[in-house]
């Protein structure tokens, strides 16, 4: 390698396992069907384009965004939770200043969507939406209300297990994550395409939080734990 | 690697309400920001030729120089006295854009062209957005690339040369001739013409 800085060289980030990722086209979640290419995807080498991406460590956060019980003047109603967690790459380094983006449904099943026709009640004083960042151990922490599972019309008595989505931006655009945390126990677990077209299932085990009783707070909320995995990068750069 | 990422899962109909409702960025490029501008209108088709009107688009883009705002782009950074010498993010630059898709499966952006940035073998690629597609019925986002139909970087790109010749009209912006600066780009989820989408 030369002196030049043009010479450079990326390190690459890790392929995922196969397994671990859903397929693009999983017929039992019908929707697939017509919204996945067909063609093979064009494999790429990493370059600046791939391994940058929006970091967002000086976004503004309002003093309520990870509090979605006090974003009215009164408490929402169900059962209130705190869900905290890592985010940490897969050689195990925290990704410090991540954004993380959730939305969810309220403790009836209905989102505060205007084509979400469940008819379930709205709550006045839940809008199911915040963000966070995470902190320089890659530690974040969410307060809300945990959500009530939905039907959809994807199948005959079809229902959503309760989960909770998530946005996460990583280091670069291609560790880009959206992804739905799900509670421990559900039985809706067997009947959901969405959960269930992830092929391995260790994997899919894992967007299941943990109950914890160590964040949990006495006479106040139950804790969930939810650690998030994404993309790492070799040690050293790849030279092409 | 020690560690299995997370799976994905499906943005779903409503991620309007964390990611779109009130942090949907169209504007890329301030007023101020140096660069040639130009207006994006972006359209999601899926396989029955149906427009999308619930996917999100997001760009991930440089600016007119060619430079990234990101800390992993050190071009510009020391005076080694080669050609990424004096590139630098001098005007207001981010460099995300995000919108959720209308009824008719079209979004729109406002942003400049961005310059080139080293690619492979560290030629300089063709000026190009990076653009991820989310959507209900899409369990992992789609990767693809948007250039710019007739610039002449584009027969030296290393990422188009990956891609079979008749496939990769798929990912150029067509200029619409009664306004100039302004590009259509159709993404075609599949069907005859598929956008060629990456595995990144
Ligand atoms: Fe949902």
């Amino acid at each position: 390698m030369g002196h030049l800085t043009n010479e450079r060289s990326l390190a690459q980030y890790h392929r995922t396992p196969p397994g671990s990722q859903p397929p693009s086209l999983y017929e039992p979640y019908r929707a697939t069907i017509r919204r996945s290419p067909t063609q093979p995807l064009t494999v790429l080498p990493h370059t600046l384009s791939e391994i940058t991406g929006p970091v967002y460590g000086h976004e503004k956060i309002g003093e309520t965004d990870n509090d979605l019980t006090r974003q009215h003047s009164g408490e929402p109603l169900g059962e209130r939770i705190i869900v905290s967690g890592r985010v940490l790459d897969d050689n195990g380094r925290p990704v410090p200043h991540a954004l993380i983006e959730v939305w969810q449904a309220n403790a009836t099943g209905r989102y505060r969507h205007k084509n979400d026709q469940h008819p379930a009640p709205l709550d006045p004083n839940f809008t199911g939406a915040g963000r966070t960042l995470t902190d320089e151990n890659g530690s974040y922490r969410f307060v809300s209300i945990k959500p009530g599972a939905y039907p959809w019309f994807n199948h005959y008595n079809a229902w959503r297990p309760a989960h909770i989505h998530f946005s996460i931006f990583g280091r670069a655009f291609l560790t880009r994550l959206v992804t739905q945390m799900y509670f421990p126990g559900d039985p809706l677990f067997a009947f959901d395409p969405v959960f269930q077209s992830i092929p391995d299932d260790k994997a899919r085990q894992r967007l299941i939080s943990k109950f914890d009783l160590e964040t949990t707070q006495p006479q106040w909320a139950l804790g969930f734990r939810f650690d998030i995995i994404l993309r790492g990068r070799d040690a050293t750069p790849f030279e092409d | 690697m020690d560690l299995v990422p997370t799976p994905s899962q499906t943005a779903g109909p409503y991620f309007h309400l964390g990611m779109t409702d009130t942090r949907s960025v169209k504007c890329i490029a301030d007023p101020q920001t140096k660069g040639e501008r130009v207006w994006l209108a972006c359209r999601v088709i899926d396989g029955d030729g149906v427009p999308v009107p619930d996917a999100m688009i997001e760009i991930w883009q440089a600016n007119a120089e060619g430079k990234y705002n990101h800390p992993d782009d050190t071009q510009g950074d020391d005076t080694t006295g080669d050609d990424t010498q004096g590139k630098t993010i001098d005007s207001p630059w981010f460099g995300f854009g995000r919108m959720p898709t209308l009824e008719d499966g079209s979004c729109e952006f406002e942003t400049i062209k961005p310059g080139r940035v080293p690619g492979p073998r560290n030629a300089l690629q063709a000026p190009h957005l990076n653009v991820a597609i989310f959507a209900r019925g899409m369990l992992k986002q789609l990767y693809t690339r948007m250039y710019f139909a007739g610039d002449p970087a584009n027969s030296e790109d290393a990422v188009l040369a990956l891609v079979p010749q008749e496939r990769r009209e798929s990912l150029l912006a067509q200029p619409v001739v009664s306004h100039p600066g302004h590009w259509r780009f159709d993404i075609h989820l599949q069907g005859e013409r598929e956008t060629v989408f990456f595995d990144v």
